[in-house]
């Protein structure tokens, strides 16, 4: 029984590996062709796992095995950030894959094995489980991007992001063994501490750390690393676009902050310089490029590209600021994503994807409700208040100003700028636009109602931020414990 | 002396070998020398006394893996002309950029790499000392959290190329098991009674 208790900051991980192995067990039995007991199961896990995350949440610090897991107060939050963000996957993709028939049992079982990557990433705190957290997550997601296989287009963007991927986790392994070589831990803490007491091999370390950051960026999906994003992102069937595009950037956040601000905190004058010029060039491009696209699918992908640039910004501005609106930002981008493909899927039926812009034109008249949701959603994104999308930005623009870096602030709201016109031609086409088709929107009443709190959500967090402001840096403060 | 010397014949073999797999043109070769840089590779793990790992890349690689890669090698109809397409082309871009990168690595660590190394030399340790014995412990007290992961790993490794590989195609013609165990002599053979041929001859009626 002492055994097990030890494990403790553990059983959210526990129960979900011994869930899925019996969901993998019992979705064989499972007759019904809609997987309804199979899918009941998996909600139950994730909800399952949140109580568990809850309760056996503890004040402070715990590491575990070895200094190889860390739970605090940023893992737990993450971590059901993570639950609530799959949870709502599932929902909005269940009709989007069933006309598909692509709801089956191994689509639930990755998602979650995925979660379990994401999990072990986000409570990490030594290279080898960041990687194989990583890896865990990166095989998942790259097997359900190639499940529609009579798909081409789905095809070629599995290979793509399987290649490239290979190719990102190669990067971060050479940059690591640079590291292990030149501090001689793989631990978060003590690479931290060797670096702060000084390593006779300063080149060796910030070539690693080149390396480390090169591949971060690539999973990150960031300028020049982000060839990967716009094919992938458009290539993969939504609902596996939508999972890609969520979860995996809180655990993408929760890496660099393990990895950099936590590992490689002594190195800070080096790796800042480096994100600077990535989060420049990505929040140019990512806007720019975004204007000419006619896929909603690819314009969300050079959207995401943009937005990863402005959480870069919240990142090397450093401190509870920085860190907690970077966080804060990573939530709400998050949410802001489920609702825009939520949207795509809602408004596609069978043999059809919503995914051009043309699909969206007088939306307003066919459906006022889902439109007014899209326009909330879209002002979000853009930045525009009242809604919680300007709140993330204004927090991590105030970080970036605090630090001094008035150029850089003034560029990010200059390309915001930009990049508003082409969510705000969304909202032109809905409104003023006369629809190309008059085929009525049929409603899962599930996913009608979780677009509803979708959109409402996004104003509401605008209106009163305070709260999950509070929790992003009160969790970031006694992760990192700064003061 | 003598550690030396087998270092340097197992250093200049890995590079050969690896050059050549590279530059080789067949890619039956190009597997079989890549084996070799493998094995010489194993034997400077061996001057490192990790007698484990250099069995198990043996075993492992150059015994699975690489077989398994020379199968596929094989079958696959490779069109060699068709991947140099395009090859001298770009090859002064690439020379420019890998020239690029060479020079920058120069300018930014001048003459820091040889003045210093840094590197301590190998922990010697008594003859009695069991590589692959440490190695367990490890694996099973201080590393069990990511060794359990791994295999985790390998369990979504199963259930992805199940996933990707097990679908039924419109139009295949697959074998059902329960009818083929469940059919009759009459599925199979029928039994026609016909009357006999007559034009065929008088003798054969006679007979009869």
């Amino acid at each position: 029984m002492s055994f097990l208790s030890t494990l403790l900051p553990a059983y959210a991980e526990i129960f979900l590996l011994v869930m899925v192995s019996v969901i993998l067990i019992v979705d064989l039995f499972v007759v019904n062709q809609n997987k309804t007991l199979t899918y009941v199961l998996v909600q139950l896990t994730l909800l399952g796992c949140s109580l568990i995350t809850v309760s056996t949440h503890q004040p402070g610090v715990a590491h575990l095995f070895n200094n190889m897991y860390v739970d605090d107060l940023m893992s737990d939050v993450l971590k059901l950030f993570c639950y609530l963000a799959l949870s709502m996957m599932l929902v909005y993709s269940r009709n989007y894959l069933m006309v598909r028939g692509l709801f089956t049992g191994e689509f639930m079982v990755l998602a979650l094995f995925s979660l379990l990557g994401m999990m072990v990433m986000i409570s990490a705190s030594h290279f080898l489980t960041l990687y194989l957290g990583l890896e865990l997550m990166s095989l998942a997601l790259y097997a359900m991007v190639a499940l529609q296989r009579d798909s081409a287009i789905a095809t070629e963007a599995a290979m793509k992001y399987f290649i490239l991927g290979a190719l990102a986790s190669g990067l971060l392994l050479y940059g690591m063994s640079m590291l292990y070589g030149a501090t001689g831990s793989l631990e978060v803490a003590a690479v931290s501490n060797a670096i702060t007491h000084g390593v006779p091999n300063k080149e060796l370390l910030v070539f690693g750390l080149v390396f480390v950051v090169a591949g971060l960026a690539f999973k990150l999906g960031v300028v020049p690393f982000h060839m990967w994003v716009p094919d992938v992102y458009h290539g993969a069937p939504t609902a596996m676009t939508m999972l890609i595009g969520t979860a995996p950037k809180l655990a993408a956040f929760a890496f660099v902050m393990r990895i950099l601000a936590e590992g490689l905190q002594p190195l800070v004058m080096h790796w800042s310089s480096m994100l600077e010029i990535l989060a420049v060039l990505s929040m140019a491009l990512g806007n720019i490029t975004a204007i000419a696209q006619t896929n909603l699918k690819r314009m969300f992908a050079y959207s995401t590209i943009a937005h990863m640039g402005f959480l870069l910004l919240g990142v090397l501005s450093g401190g509870i600021d920085g860190y907690g609106s970077a966080m804060f930002y990573a939530v709400i981008y998050v949410l802001m994503t489920l609702g825009g493909f939520g949207m795509i899927m809602l408004l596609s039926r069978e043999g059809f994807e919503a995914d051009t812009l043309n699909d969206f034109k007088g939306l307003n008249q066919r459906s006022p409700w889902l439109a007014f949701m899209m326009m909330l959603l879209m002002f979000s994104m853009a930045g525009i208040p009242p809604t919680v999308g300007f709140y993330a930005k204004l927090s991590v623009l105030s970080a970036v100003v605090n630090t001094g870096h008035i150029p850089l602030a003034v560029f990010a709201v200059l390309v915001s700028l930009i990049g508003a016109f082409y969510y705000l031609r969304i909202v032109k086409l809905m409104y003023f636009d006369a629809p190309e088709s008059h085929v009525p929107i049929t409603l899962q009443p599930d996913s009608g109602i979780l677009i509803s709190f979708n959109g409402v959500a996004v104003l509401l967090l605008g209106i009163i931020p305070g709260n999950l402001m509070s929790v992003c840096a009160v969790s970031v403060q006694q992760s990192l414990l700064l003061h | 002396m003598t550690e030396t010397l087998v270092f340097y014949l197992f250093a200049a073999m890995t590079v050969l070998a690896a050059l050549r797999v590279i530059t080789a043109r067949n890619p039956v070769q190009a597997a079989l020398f890549l084996v070799l840089a493998f094995c010489s590779m194993a034997g400077i793990w061996l001057l490192l006394e990790a007698e484990f790992l250099a069995m198990t890349l043996i075993l492992v690689y150059v015994g699975a893996v690489m077989v398994l890669f020379l199968f596929v090698v094989m079958m696959l109809d490779i069109d060699l002309e068709q991947l140099r397409e395009g090859f001298w082309r770009w090859f002064p871009f690439g020379i420019l950029l890998a020239a690029v990168m060479v020079g920058e690595m120069f300018w930014v660590l001048g003459n820091r790499l040889t003045a210093e190394s840094g590197l301590s030399t190998v922990v010697q340790h008594a003859a009695d000392y069991s590589n692959t014995k440490e190695l367990g412990r490890l694996i099973y007290t201080d590393y069990v959290y990511p060794f359990e992961l791994a295999a985790v790993l390998l369990l979504i490794a199963i259930v992805a190329a199940i996933a990707l590989t097990l679908r039924r195609r419109k139009g295949t013609k697959t074998q059902v098991v329960s009818q083929q165990i469940a059919v009759k002599r009459e599925d199979r053979v029928r039994l026609v009674s016909m009357p006999a041929e007559s034009k065929i001859g008088s003798a054969k009626k006679q007979e009869r």
